[in-house]
């Protein structure tokens, strides 16, 4: 008989580890808590760096799970028994799945930006947040903001609830800079009289063709990066946003109105992150996501024996790297249920 | 001999191989977190000083690290301690400590 695989969250990782599982041979179920499968991804217009839908990436993960991998949704964990080497999933309906390997794919959520008090949001009704702006891109409608204005300047703000010790969050979120690059080109690209201004600290392009999109978006669409992290933002009496930085480049305090503006929210692990963790005892890491047992060596690797991970609940990750990381950890469970033996190079050089 | 208009002028390059480094070590030893700004500027940025004169508190600590101190004691003395900028601060850096160690670096004539 086929061994057995519970993969638990049913976004890009869970999706892409499942297909390949599956193709493998192995009797896959995944446990997805909400009605539908994609995670993130179906709140997402287009997609950096190549400008591709998202619903494209969707349906592309969607047949990898078609017809071979056991999909349940609404599914709600309430624990998880571990006998001898095998476990047993169960959920509040009383359904339960046994499994040879778990492989844990429950994501990240975006940083709740009421937390940074002093950008405003839930403040002022003119500060929204990145993902917000992607539902407007979603729905499809005309960009106004909240307070209904067609918008003639826009402020975009990088790193809101990462590498910022007052929120406890130092590590970068690795796609909000580029995010930003797109959002930017896409609001240009809809309201053409726009004025875009995206302050940062460091502007973090590493990806191949991020780079590309970072001088597209300055040289067609003329939108300006000022290097400056917002210190507070406050409401005008016709309800703009009154932002202040140090340009410091220039080397001098600037202020700007805004009649928009947009915080680009990090990555912090999902609350089904969290609790899936608390509940079997998977180690976390500083950070607060799940630690892997070797940063090198044993990516998808967890402290507990046939438990696995794969996507960002272990670190923020884009969708290229969470389908790669998804397709290595399946290539990790297939080579643990065959007995092979995952921790030996590692023990043999670092432990 | 004919005046070509031409004068020697002096070097005005951070010399890193010559930089006097001392004031920057005082306060280094004496606050950690004083090597851990990344220029953001968020403590300018918040600086009531800041907006009304030139005093310019990141920009302040990179010249100390550079070792261009000539201005530091005039530039230094502007701030008016109130702590805005260690609210402000994403590294955590304990800026009226590093304050407080520039001026007492200052007078210890390092
Ligand atoms: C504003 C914004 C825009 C972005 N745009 C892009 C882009 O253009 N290009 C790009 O490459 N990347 C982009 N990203 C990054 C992208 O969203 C992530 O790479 C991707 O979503 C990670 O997938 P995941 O499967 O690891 O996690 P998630 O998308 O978080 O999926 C996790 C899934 O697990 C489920 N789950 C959680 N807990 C449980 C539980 N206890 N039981 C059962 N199920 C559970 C969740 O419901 C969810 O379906 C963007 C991110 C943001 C914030
Ligand atoms: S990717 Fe850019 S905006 Fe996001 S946390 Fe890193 S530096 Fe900040
Ligand atoms: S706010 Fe902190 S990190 Fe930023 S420039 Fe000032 S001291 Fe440096
Ligand atoms: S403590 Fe000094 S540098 Fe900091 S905000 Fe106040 S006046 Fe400016």
């Amino acid at each position: 008989m086929a061994k057995k695989v519970v993969v638990i969250g049913g976004g890009i990782a869970g999706m892409e580890s499942s297909a390949y599982l599956a193709e493998m041979g192995y009797d896959v179920t995944l446990l997805e808590k909400e009605d539908c499968l994609g995670g993130h991804l179906r709140n997402w217009e287009r997609l950096f760096p190549t400008m591709r839908l998202g619903q494209e990436v969707l349906d592309f993960l969607k047949l990898g799970v078609d017809t071979k991998v056991n999909v349940i949704r609404n599914a709600n964990i309430t624990k998880v028994n571990r006998i001898e080497k095998r476990f047993q999933v169960e959920l509040d309906r009383g359904a339960s799945f046994n499994a040879d390997a778990l492989l844990i794919t429950t994501g990240y959520d975006t940083f709740d930006a009421t937390k940074k008090e002093e950008y405003g949001y839930g403040i002022y009704d003119n500060v929204i947040t990145s993902a917000e702006l992607e539902k407007m891109f979603m729905e499809g409608k005309n960009i106004i903001t909240p307070t209904g204005k067609v918008p003639k300047k826009i402020g975009i703000i990088h790193c809101v609830g990462s590498r910022d010790e007052k929120v406890g969050n130092v590590y970068c979120s690795k796609v909000c800079c580029v995010t930003a690059v797109k959002q930017a080109i896409e609001l240009k690209e809809k309201l053409p009289e726009v004025e875009i201004y995206c302050f940062y600290m460091d502007l973090r392009m590493y990806g191949m063709h991020f780079e590309a999109l970072y001088k597209e978006a300055q040289e067609k669409h003329a939108i300006n990066f000022i290097r400056g992290r917002l210190s507070e933002a406050s409401e005008n009496m016709d309800q703009t946003v009154m932002i202040k930085v140090e340009d410091t480049l220039a080397g001098k305090p600037l202020k700007l109105s805004v009649d928009l503006l947009v915080l680009m929210v990090g990555f912090v692990p999902s609350k089904g992150t969290k609790e899936i963790g608390k509940m079997m005892g998977l180690e976390f890491g500083t950070n607060g996501f799940y630690k892997t047992k070797d940063q090198h060596t044993m990516t998808n690797v967890s402290n507990i024996q046939g438990v696995f991970f794969a996507g960002s609940c272990t670190a923020p990750k884009t969708i290229t790297n969470t389908i790669t990381d998804a397709r290595a950890a399946a290539t990790t469970v297939a080579s643990y249920l065959e007995s092979y033996d995952l921790e030996i190079r590692t023990k043999a050089f670092f432990q | 001999m004919v005046d070509f208009g031409y004068k020697i002028q002096a070097d005005r390059q951070i010399n890193l191989d010559i930089t006097n480094k001392a004031l920057a070590n005082f306060v280094k030893k004496h606050e950690n977190s004083f090597n851990t700004c990344i220029g953001c500027g968020t403590c300018t940025a918040t600086c009531s000083t800041a907006k009304f004169t030139d005093f310019n508190f990141r920009r302040l600590q990179l010249f100390i690290r550079r070792g261009e101190t000539a201005n530091v004691k005039a530039e230094i003395a502007k701030c008016m301690l109130c702590g805005k900028c260690q609210l402000a601060c994403p590294r955590g850096v304990n800026t009226r400590n590093v304050i407080m160690m520039i001026k007492k670096g200052l007078e210890a004539h390092v």
